[in-house]
């Protein structure tokens, strides 16, 4: 069944009749990133007003693969298992050239994690279950049909003016989120380059309605027989909606390759029969691009608006939501008077750190796909006949390396003897903890983690003693009889000791609070 | 400081360069940039030290080419 896009409600804004008081947070766009963020903050009590131009979820699917680090964000904001549900969970993908197998790849070969590797679930459901938890806590005020079309900012706070059906305002808020998409009024407003690269080459990316065996697995091809010289992505979405993406060469016309009699051959070619229905067809051409900064005062960019990728990787919503994951407590933290602006820098140096590494798997994969003439398919085209008769080259064949969250360079203490996967700037792995999981433990505060040992109290945190389980030894402790961590916010790593030192513990979070 | 060997490594450096034109002959202009290719990348894979691989793309790259 397509989906039933029902718009959400107007009401005319208070700031129509009088001026509103200042407020802490406005976010302008109601996408994944803006509600997300939005919820986020909500969590750490602080309010915050959304402003969306439009009043109905995202039309396509758009982003289908959210990541075991978007699912364990989305869980923090209430709609993880939700997601999981409606969601296809997968996580081997194949690759094929012409017709044979030459890659495959298993991205959670591991038990014990509460979250699998990726789901698959059209935008417009993540945006409605967004959107709901959003229209139902009390922190957040969700405006649709509310368009900014004007942006301005002093040293204490920042405007914007915004039009409705019934008129015109202005709202006055210490903190500008603008989280408006690719194409970023906001960013356009002040003037701010958006600095990158665009691939020449055209994609059809098609949602079809067909009942179908096949596994819950991303199959990919480079040069099938049913598309010649081109690739193809064949992916399942809840519903019975399967997503085709067909590379068309930089000469297709956009607007030919849209229309549904150019577009059902292609895709009966690629299923083998003509037993299904078009729900979405579109044409894209992708980019990667970034905003220099992302932080600019008052402004802060997150999302689309400050970075885009080519969407091989699925590294576009799911970065966002990882930008989310970042500046929610550090902004609670300003706001609240805890730290100052210097913690709101280290969103950008994080942040824009994280993006160079999306920007440049990305970046890999397009050009693997879309190699120019010369060198680039030269080589392109022999990693793909030497993956036919060399283990080795199997795992060059670059199809997309699927998002995973970046390890941040934290200046925390280590000790290289514990295991490699949870050293400071990771995500803190998850495991699961009495009959819960360790990442719903930490939750969204500091904590001192203290594994085979007691940790005394500790200024600033909380302490968690969790019992020790084989996947907690594994994955946090290995050879060591006992080791503390320090867990951020946002479940980042922080820094790690085989000993407890209370004063080093100390002193590291009032570290991470400057912003060191 | 240099990773990579550029002073003699390989004894019998005759026979090999004999069997590299061998290895190619038959081949069309376009067959033998493709065996090139490949030969490069199992050569990379088997020497599997990034600054080795580093040193020699840029020793390659210095003039005079061709
Ligand atoms: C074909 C395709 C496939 C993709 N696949 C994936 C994937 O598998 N996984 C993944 O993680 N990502 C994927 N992405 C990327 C993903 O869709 C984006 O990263 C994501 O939508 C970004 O969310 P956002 O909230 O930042 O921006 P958007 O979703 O663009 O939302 C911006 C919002 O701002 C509003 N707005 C704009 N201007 C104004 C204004 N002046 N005033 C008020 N409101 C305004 C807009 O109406 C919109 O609601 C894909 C993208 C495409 C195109």
């Amino acid at each position: 069944m397509p989906y039933d896009y029902q718009p959400f409600p107007y009401t005319a804004p208070p700031g129509l009749t009088a001026p509103e008081p200042r407020h802490k947070v406005v976010i302008v766009g109601a996408g994944p990133i803006g509600v997300a963020m939005a919820l986020e903050l909500a969590n750490y009590g602080v309010p915050s007003v959304v402003l969306d131009d439009n009043n109905v979820v995202s039309v396509g699917s758009r982003a289908i693969c959210w990541s075991k680090r978007s699912l364990e964000i989305l869980d923090r904001l209430g709609i993880g298992d939700k997601s999981v549900e409606k969601g296809v969970t997968w996580k081997v993908g194949r690759t094929f050239h012409r017709d044979k197998e030459v890659f495959n790849f298993d991205l959670l070969p591991e038990e014990g994690h509460k979250m699998p590797a990726f789901v698959n679930l059209q935008q417009y459901y993540v945006e409605e279950f967004l959107v709901r938890a959003a229209l139902d806590n009390d922190l957040v005020d969700v405006r649709f049909k509310n368009e900014v079309v004007e942006v301005d900012q002093t040293a204490e706070a920042a405007t914007v003016r915004i039009e409705t059906p019934d008129g015109e305002y202005s709202l006055e808020t210490e903190y500008l989120i603008a989280c408006d998409g690719a194409k970023s009024p906001i960013r356009e407003m002040m003037g701010l380059d958006f600095a990158g690269e665009l691939f020449e080459e055209r994609f059809l990316i098609a949602d079809i309605e067909m009942t179908a065996d096949t596994p819950s697995e991303r199959w990919f091809w480079f040069e099938p027989t049913f598309h010649p010289g081109q690739s193809a992505l064949l992916h399942k979405q809840p519903d019975n909606i399967y997503r085709i993406d067909l590379q068309l060469g930089w000469d297709a016309d956009p607007v030919e390759e849209k229309k549904p009699e150019k577009v059902i051959p292609r895709i009966e070619k690629v299923v083998g029969h003509s037993d299904f229905k078009l729900d979405w067809v579109s044409v894209y051409t992708f980019q990667c691009r970034r905003l220099e900064r992302f932080v600019h005062d008052r402004v802060l960019f997150v999302g689309d608006s400050a970075h885009v990728v080519s969407p091989f990787g699925a590294r576009g919503g799911n970065g966002g939501l990882q930008d989310v994951d970042n500046l929610g407590w550090k902004l609670a933290a300003v706001l609240e008077g805890r730290a100052d602006s210097g913690l709101l820098e280290t969103y950008n140096t994080e942040r824009t750190y994280g993006t160079d590494e999306n920007i440049l798997n990305s970046t890999r994969s397009t050009r693997f796909m879309t190699p120019a003439d010369g060198a680039e398919r030269l080589f392109r085209d022999q990693v793909l006949a030497l993956a036919a008769k060399a283990p080795f080259a199997r795992s060059w064949v670059n199809s997309g390396r699927l998002s995973v969250p970046c390890v941040y360079p934290v200046n925390g203490a280590d000790d290289k003897a514990l295991p490699r996967v949870s050293r400071p700037g990771a995500v803190a792995p998850d495991a699961p903890m009495g009959n819960g999981w360790l990442l719903n433990a930490l939750g969204g505060r500091m904590v001192v983690l203290a594994l085979g040992c007691q940790a005394p109290e500790v200024a600033g945190a909380e302490v968690l003693t969790p019992e020790i389980t084989d996947e907690i030894r594994r994955r946090y402790m290995g050879e060591a009889e006992k080791t503390v961590y320090l867990i951020r916010p946002d479940q980042v790593i922080a820094a790690r000791w085989p000993y407890v030192d209370r004063t080093a513990v100390e002193a590291t979070i009032e570290a991470i609070w400057r912003g060191e | 400081m240099t990773a990579l060997i550029d002073t003699p490594n390989l004894a019998d450096h005759d026979g090999f360069y004999e069997e590299l034109l061998a290895t190619h002959k038959g081949l069309s202009e376009a067959e033998s940039q493709a065996l090139n290719a490949q030969l490069v990348m199992i050569l990379a894979n088997h020497i599997g030290d990034r600054t080795v691989l580093s040193e020699a793309l840029a020793l390659a790259r210095k003039t005079p080419l061709g």
